[in-house]
């Protein structure tokens, strides 16, 4: 008996009983459906958050101030150490060779005025490079350079939230004085709206030359954060080990254990974000996962009906020369088709599904390859792991008996 | 040539032993017509079961074509029966959804015959059984009880069976009808030299084979040649 021959004979079973059959594959349809539709939305929600980490640079390693150690046993606080200063920065650039740009920054926030029109928002001072480390994009004018920083120039760059707080929707403020901390500051550029990402809002602030920001509005030349763009992911962790060295070095610490800073690889919370995405995949994916085997039951039981429904069918095959191994794979070739119309039906389900979801809920969806090629494969072994027992139930049965039952 | 040496078949149900067949022993030639008669409870069944090689004896010898299948297991028993038997049953036993043609290749796509050659070998013994060629395409169940049982006399035809065993194939049918079929017996044995066992419980039905073995209490009381072989009057075959 050859695979078309096979095919064939179940084939025309499963049409003889067209609405059993459609009812059966329904449960499949509906596992497989959820299945493909739970992991495009997982896998969505991973990609659109890793998008949004990458957003705020590429390649990124960010130094930042640990933890104020007074003589007592408090703790200030992560990030609350004024620990790191210009030099550190400077030092960063000259010696840690792998680096592409050094950015340090001062950031603290600010009520600031501006034609009446106030906000209080995040300024940030910084250097010319600032913008190729942060993947930052002037909309208009320009952003603020070299010349800027060695002339202590008044000058500030807004994000598009702060211009639509300070100087409505639209406008286009260049020229326009806006007051910080009782400085004059003249705008001259406008960045590229960048929406929301997982740390804030990037649209929302002020930038200004660092050495403006440190001799005008802090008063001292401590940086808060050190942002340093690798040449590529592979020397990140090589970088973030020299910058470790080197910071331990100059502050005089011999133990990394009670160093004053902390360096964060954009790599490690790209991985922690994707981490928890995919467990959130997988708890999603499980739940749909449950009606997937209430799917198959619903198959392995159709299969025992039938079963007992053919009997006779089965004891005349048996009589006219079928062996065992005929009969048992006519039914097990019965329940997986069965199953693979299912997956396919429930493939194209899910993935109208994920596409309701974006539009109606905007939630980022993806059907991928492997979640499809998984369906097909999760479908057969359903077919064949609930369709053997009634199909060795079949291929068992006593021809004698088989013919004579009622 | 079928031979048949001192079978005996015990069933055995926890502690109680039946004995169905009492050592029996008998042989068919080639292109015989034998009818095997006896009621109910003879064992008539049992030897049915045993010459289709759908059981095995308990002690005995059964020699199918010049090889002991006594002692044949399962799926070895599948080949022999695929290969040498054609069976005719009470209840004709056809998928009913399926077509004539469908239902007479069956046997054939058990024995790896490819599709072409499958369609002419069963259209070849649908001619021989003598079911009119408009009925070829119907479904087996809009067909009425003894075209139905040409069906499966063209179906137990098509694997060229060095036996046609049937079990009690008028069983089902009313006089005319059932005169019909058995003629269709007598004319593949007349025409074709095959060999028929019939089994029944009719004297009136036996009595259409060349040769009558009588069973009774799983023994062979009776092997008599039928000199008055009955001919019926439908020897052109219309239904």
């Amino acid at each position: 008996m050859n695979i078309f021959d096979i095919l064939e004979e179940t084939f025309s079973a499963i049409m003889v009983n067209k609405a059993r059959s459609g009812l059966t594959i329904l449960g499949i349809v509906i596992g497989i459906g959820s299945v493909i539709a739970m992991i495009s939305i997982g896998q969505g929600a991973q990609g659109s958050i890793e998008a949004s980490i990458q957003s705020i640079g590429s390649n990124l390693v960010l130094v930042r101030p640990g933890f104020q150690r007074g003589a007592g046993p408090v703790s200030a606080g992560r990030g609350s150490a004024t620990t790191l200063t210009q030099a550190d920065a400077d030092a960063i650039k000259k010696e840690v060779t792998l680096a592409k740009a050094v950015a340090p920054e001062i950031s603290r926030r600010y009520q600031i005025t501006a034609k009446g029109k106030n906000t209080n928002t995040q300024v940030t001072g910084t250097v010319s490079v600032y913008p190729e480390v942060r993947n930052i994009e002037i909309d208009t004018g320009s952003f603020i350079t070299d010349q800027n920083i060695q002339s202590l120039s008044k000058v500030a760059v807004l994000g598009p939230t702060t211009r639509d707080d300070l100087f409505g929707e639209w406008s286009a403020p260049i020229g326009e004085t806006i007051r910080i901390n009782k400085v004059d500051f003249k705008v001259i550029g406008i960045t590229k709206a960048k929406g929301g990402s997982g740390f804030g809002s990037q649209d929302d602030v002020v930038y200004v030359p660092l050495s403006t920001a440190q001799r005008f509005l802090a008063g001292d030349t401590y940086v808060t954060t050190i942002s340093v763009e690798a040449e590529s992911a592979d020397s990140m962790s090589a970088i973030q080990q020299q910058i470790t060295d080197l910071l331990l070095a100059r502050h005089n610490i011999p133990d990394s254990t009670l160093a004053d800073f902390q360096v964060m690889n954009q790599q490690d919370i790209v991985q922690t974000a994707s981490s928890i995405t995919n467990t959130f995949t997988v708890l999603l994916a499980s739940i749909a996962g449950i009606s997937l085997i209430v799917g198959g039951i619903g198959i392995m039981n159709m299969m025992l009906t039938t079963v007992t429904e053919r009997t006779r069918e089965i004891g005349l095959r048996k009589a006219i020369g079928a062996k065992k191994m005929d009969i048992s794979l006519q039914f097990l070739a019965e329940s997986v088709m069965l199953t693979f119309f299912g997956g396919f039906l429930g493939i194209l389900l899910g993935w109208f599904l994920a596409y309701v979801v974006t539009v109606f809920a905007s939630i980022p969806t993806s059907v991928s390859l492997n979640s499809i090629l998984l369906a097909f494969g999760v479908s057969a072994a359903i077919g064949i792991v609930f369709g053997y027992y009634p199909a060795r139930r079949a291929a068992g049965l006593n021809p004698i008996d088989a013919l004579r039952y009622e | 040539m079928i031979e048949c040496k001192k079978i005996v078949k015990i069933y055995k149900t926890g502690s109680i032993e039946a004995v169905v067949l009492r050592g029996v022993s008998f042989s068919v030639n080639d292109g015989e017509f034998v009818a095997i008669m006896g009621p109910s409870g003879s064992g008539k069944s049992t030897l049915m079961h045993i010459l289709g090689c759908l059981d095995s004896p308990t002690t005995g010898m059964y020699i199918l074509d010049g090889h002991d299948v006594s002692t044949i297991a399962d799926d070895g028993l599948a080949d022999i029966r695929r290969k040498k038997i054609g069976f005719v049953f009470q209840s004709y036993n056809l998928l009913p959804r399926a077509t004539v043609i469908r239902n007479v290749t069956l046997p054939l796509i058990y024995a790896g015959v490819d599709r072409l050659r499958r369609e002419e070998m069963a259209k070849e013994s649908l001619r021989a059984a003598g079911l009119p060629e408009d009925r070829w395409l119907h479904h087996s169940n809009q067909l009425s009880g003894g075209q139905m049982q040409r069906v499966a006399i063209a179906r137990a035809l098509v694997n060229d069976p060095a036996m046609i065993l049937a079990d009690e194939p008028t069983g089902n049918l009313d006089t005319k009808t059932g005169e019909i079929v058995l003629d269709t017996f007598q004319r593949l044995n007349h025409e074709h030299g095959r060999t028929i066992v019939l089994i029944t419980h009719e004297r009136y039905v036996a009595e259409h084979a060349q040769r009558i073995i009588h069973i009774k209490d799983g023994e062979i009381v009776d092997d008599e040649k039928n000199i008055k072989q009955r001919v019926t009057n439908y020897t052109n075959g219309t239904i």
